[in-house]
Parts: C-alpha cells; sequence; structure tokens
C-alpha cells in the first residue's frame, strides 16, 4: 500500500514537467505567406530587408504601448532598409481592425487567426518578435514589451541596417 | 484481489487521471478570452480597489496583487 502511494506521487512529479511544454525557438526564422490589407506578404518577399516579426492581439495590453513604439522604428529606419511585419493573431477580425483604429500602424500587419504562424515561431507570450538580420538570420528574440528592453532591440536594428 | 489492492489500485487511477488532466497548457494566442474584464474575480473595478485597500491595511505591505502581464501571457 506505502508502496503504491510512493508510486502514485512519482507518477504525479513525472507528469507535471511533461505537460508544461518545453518550446524552444527556432534559430532560422520559419517562412510564412499572410494576408494583409494590401495583398498577401511572405517573408522570402522581404529578404535583404532587416526584418521585425511581431506577433499582436486585440486584447493584450502591452502591445497598445509596442505599437508606437514600432512606428517610431518603422519611421526611423524603414528608409534604410527595414520592414516590421505585425502578425495579428486575433481569432475576429473585427477585434483587429477596431484595435487598427486606435493605433494606427505604419507597417505592414498580416493576419493569421488560427495562429499557425505563432506555432510555428514557438511564440511564449504576447507581444513576441524577434529581429531578422538582411541575411535571413534570427538577430534577436524578444517575448512581451519592455520600455528598458526596447532601447536593446533598437540597437540591433540599428547595426543591422547598417551593415 | 483484496479489497485493499483493490482501492489502493483505484486510488492511483484517480491520481493518474488527475495528473494526465491536471495541467493544461493554453497557448498565448488563445488568452483572448482570458484577458477579457469579465474574467477577473472582481469584476468591478471600485470593488476590486476597496478589497485591494483593506487586503493592504491588513498585511501593511502594498502591492503583489497580480501575476505579470495579468494572466494573459503579455510579460
Amino acid at each position: 500500500m506505502r508502496r503504491l502511494l510512493a508510486g502514485c506521487l512519482a507518477l504525479l512529479v513525472v507528469a507535471m514537467p511533461v505537460s508544461a511544454r518545453t518550446a524552444k525557438a527556432p534559430a532560422t526564422p520559419p517562412a510564412f505567406s499572410l494576408p494583409t490589407l494590401s495583398g498577401p506578404v511572405s517573408l522570402d518577399s522581404l529578404r535583404g530587408k532587416v526584418v521585425m516579426v511581431d506577433f499582436w492581439a486585440s486584447w493584450c495590453e502591452p502591445c497598445r504601448k509596442s505599437f508606437p513604439w514600432m512606428s517610431t522604428l518603422q519611421q526611423r529606419y524603414g528608409p534604410r532598409g527595414f520592414a516590421i511585419v505585425a502578425i495579428n493573431l486575433d481569432k475576429s477580425r473585427d477585434a483587429a481592425d477596431q484595435f487598427l483604429a486606435e493605433f494606427p500602424a505604419p507597417f505592414l500587419v498580416a493576419f493569421d487567426p488560427v495562429g499557425k504562424t505563432a506555432e510555428a515561431y514557438k511564440v511564449k507570450a504576447m507581444p513576441s518578435g524577434c529581429v531578422i538580420g538582411r541575411d535571413g538570420k534570427i538577430l534577436e528574440t524578444h517575448a512581451g514589451f519592455d520600455a528598458k528592453r526596447a532601447a536593446a532591440i533598437e540597437a540591433v536594428i540599428a547595426g543591422a541596417v547598417s551593415k | 484481489m483484496s479489497p485493499r489492492t483493490r482501492l489502493a489500485w483505484g486510488l492511483v487511477l484517480l491520481l493518474a487521471a488527475m495528473a494526465a488532466s491536471g495541467c493544461a497548457t493554453v497557448r498565448p494566442w488563445d488568452r483572448d478570452l482570458l484577458a477579457e474584464k469579465k474574467m477577473r474575480f472582481v469584476p468591478v473595478p471600485l470593488e476590486a480597489a476597496a478589497d485591494d485597500h483593506i487586503y493592504f491595511s491588513t498585511e501593511g505591505s502594498t502591492g503583489g496583487m497580480d501575476a505579470a502581464g495579468g494572466g494573459c501571457g503579455c510579460n
């Protein structure tokens, strides 16, 4: 009886970390092709540019802070070969459109209501993103929006566009 | 099988079922419903503020009521 109980406890301990998924972010950016307001966009079509892929949703509070920041980035580095693809993960397009009316985006906004891209990029938090260099390699990944971290990400972008 | 071992096996099955179903992982982009205001423990902001005030008074310290990001996995 006692041994059985010990076995049960061991089972519980073993089962816990199994269900807590430990997904590792990919080393190379998974390709995608998604609809935007102005036709489809694919990662391949942006090759040669420094690209920031961002995942967001209308219900995500920190995304309200990251959108103005991304607008600044786009204005500052866009002319030097930088592009942002902000992938929306809302299930309802209406919610996304409402958010965009409130926070105008001067960058590409793609729509992935199923979340396939988020799955491929192993998104762990909202917002999440990564910076991809001109050579198509991931230079930096970030989860969540942190004003302190934002300066470091901008430094990565500034370095990448001047290469 | 004695009643005792049967009970023990029943317990094993129960615990196994609990372990298998206990931890569900909600993917960050599926937390739209969880992030809604009506999913808060206390949906009325004033009432929540009053509750916090009383709690902080009795504890003699403030803060620490929320997880970072408020459960939407934003932070």
